[in-house]
């Protein structure tokens, strides 16, 4: 398609690395903002008000938190392997940002005289992009848990590694369908082929189960068995403090806000709008954050709800529920796909 | 439904094991009144099974949102107190008499003796007709009690012949230092900075 070829490669240097900066930062200031939503919804949803101390309706406590974190001593087990546990943070975080820069915010723009796409880069390859940083963010959870030395983190990694590998391929496999719809890997062209309508309809079931996996993939409740502060201690990042656990818990959420993003652009049609509305260009964004909101908010809601998982209940519905629907799913789709072009 | 022959109140069908009731009155023995059908959800795996879990989980969604509406039961604690009832045992008090202005207390030791945690320390002085202190013979110089080992029982106001010691409802005794939570009689006679609501009759 012509979308591809033409797509990411007529924009100059500088736009460029103007688009990486931006992006990068909206990245970071999102972050703490999901961060206070998901105290003060979580509270709210038990009875309490979450933080409100820390400035004008406790808005500032992800900055205190933050701020605390980073100025603490950095100090290790004995038993860990230093270099392994110095960069395995460094790793889930990179992942998440490289993620992130695939999300499309908007369509391509005239922004000073230039043609700009309000995303990150769009490659041709966009889910298979996703799942790579997915699979690589893996070992930052992997390494970290297991060169901390502790037993604790260890078992916190193994389940992340089992739970990781299980649920990548429910998650793959859902994007399946959407893709033989679309005819196309590009997230933007995915997008555009949602104009006559969003694929969380035609592609429900496949919305359902991208969305379960999700949840396991981002180690999120009721699939956080990576971390199980009940059994685990803190899970692979007991050992973990200051800020490099920091990073860890940084890299989460910006996980969650990852998934929430790809949901929008590939079930719920990015920036377009319902009923045929075409705002101006610069509307996009905030149309795409705020369906990522939606879902974030739709995360920190089933955290609020949902109790964890066993280990075994996992582990069986993630290959006897999940992967059989999913691959039924793709099965089906490319049925109709073939009857129907 | 003694008679375990005698005929169930609602017969089996002539296709016998067809309904719940019919399954239970199987055979010639039957359960009674009092036996509990236990209803079984459908089982995990089968499409029953993942239908209820969706509905349950969707109805779990449902009650934790509800409960935004709801509102929260905080009490934001230094700016909003819990009323205290009017025979809580807080911080203790040493009274003196109204009209004459004279301490109650005459140094009779009752209350230090009482006292399981041994926190109250009482030196008692006699009376002068220059120096009138209590209304009986005698007063205690020294009245202290350590609140860092006060257990809040109470007995010393029980001991008290004459109800010169009573708790308050001042519960916020935090301190940096210990030594600073020895209460000396100058501060149990102060009248005490009334820091804590009282509950209401009725509330």
């Amino acid at each position: 398609m012509s979308v591809l070829a033409l797509v990411g490669y007529y924009e100059s240097w500088w736009v460029q690395i103007l688009k990486a900066i931006v992006i990068f930062a909206v990245g970071l200031q999102l972050v703490p903002v999901v961060l206070i939503a998901e105290r003060k919804i979580m509270g709210r949803m038990q009875g309490r008000y979450g933080p409100n101390r820390v400035g004008p309706y406790g808005a500032l406590q992800p900055l205190a938190d933050i701020l605390k974190l980073l100025t603490k001593e950095q100090f290790r087990p004995t038993t860990s392997v230093g270099f392994l546990f110095a960069i395995a943070p460094l790793i889930s975080i990179l992942t998440a940002v490289a993620a992130f820069a695939i999300i499309p915010f908007g369509n391509v723009q005239h922004i000073f005289g230039e043609r700009v796409g309000l995303y990150g880069v769009d490659v041709s390859i966009g889910p298979l992009y996703l799942f790579a940083f997915g699979a690589i963010a893996f070992y930052g959870i992997m390494l970290g848990g297991w060169s901390s030395g502790s037993k604790y983190s260890f078992l916190g990694a193994m389940r992340g590694a089992a739970q990781l590998i299980s649920y990548e391929v429910s998650q793959g496999l859902a994007l399946v369908g959407v893709i033989m719809t679309a005819q196309t890997l590009s997230l933007t062209g995915i997008v555009n082929a949602q104009k006559g309508m969003w694929y969380f309809i035609p592609q429900f079931v496949g919305f359902l189960i991208f969305l379960t996996a999700s949840f396991a993939e981002t180690n999120r409740a009721p699939f956080d068995l990576t971390e199980a502060d009940a059994e685990l201690v803190g899970g692979y990042n007991t050992e973990y403090g200051g800020g490099r656990f920091a990073s860890y818990y940084f890299a989460e959420y910006l996980n969650v806000l990852v998934v929430s993003g790809i949901v929008t652009t590939v079930f719920f049609g990015g920036w377009l709008l319902p009923f045929g509305i075409h705002p101006p260009g610069w509307v996009d964004p905030i149309i795409v954050l705020f369906k990522m909101s939606l879902f974030t908010f739709f995360f920190i809601w089933v955290r609020a709800t949902l109790p964890r998982l066993r280990y075994d209940q996992l582990m069986s519905f993630g290959w006897k529920v999940l992967l059989p629907l999913a691959t039924l799913n793709a099965l089906v789709t490319a049925i109709l796909v073939v009857v129907t072009h | 439904m003694s008679d375990p022959t005698s005929e169930p109140e609602n017969p089996a069908p002539a296709t016998a094991g067809a309904s719940a009731t019919a399954t239970l009155n199987v055979g010639r023995w039957s359960p009674g009144d009092d036996v509990i059908v236990v209803q079984r959800t459908p089982a995990p795996g089968t499409g029953r099974g993942a239908w209820r879990t969706f509905v349950e989980t969707a109805r779990g969604l449902k009650t934790t949102f509800g409960r935004i509406k709801e509102g929260t039961n905080t009490i934001s604690y230094p700016e909003e107190k819990v009323p205290v009832y009017p025979r809580f045992r807080g911080r203790h008090k040493l009274h003196r008499f109204e009209d004459t202005g004279l301490e109650k207390c005459v140094g009779c030791s009752l209350c230090a003796a009482a006292c399981p945690a041994d926190c109250i320390r009482v030196v008692a002085a006699e009376n002068t007709p220059e120096n009138r202190v209590s209304a009986g013979e005698r007063y205690a110089a020294v009245y202290e009690i350590n609140l860092s080992r006060c257990i809040f029982c109470g007995y010393c106001e029980v001991a008290c012949p004459f109800d010169a010691i009573t708790m308050g409802h001042d519960y916020e005794l935090s301190d940096y230092d210990r030594s600073d939570l020895i209460f000396t009689k100058e501060m149990l006679l102060a009248e005490p900075l009334e820091r804590t609501p009282l509950r209401n009759e009725g509330e």
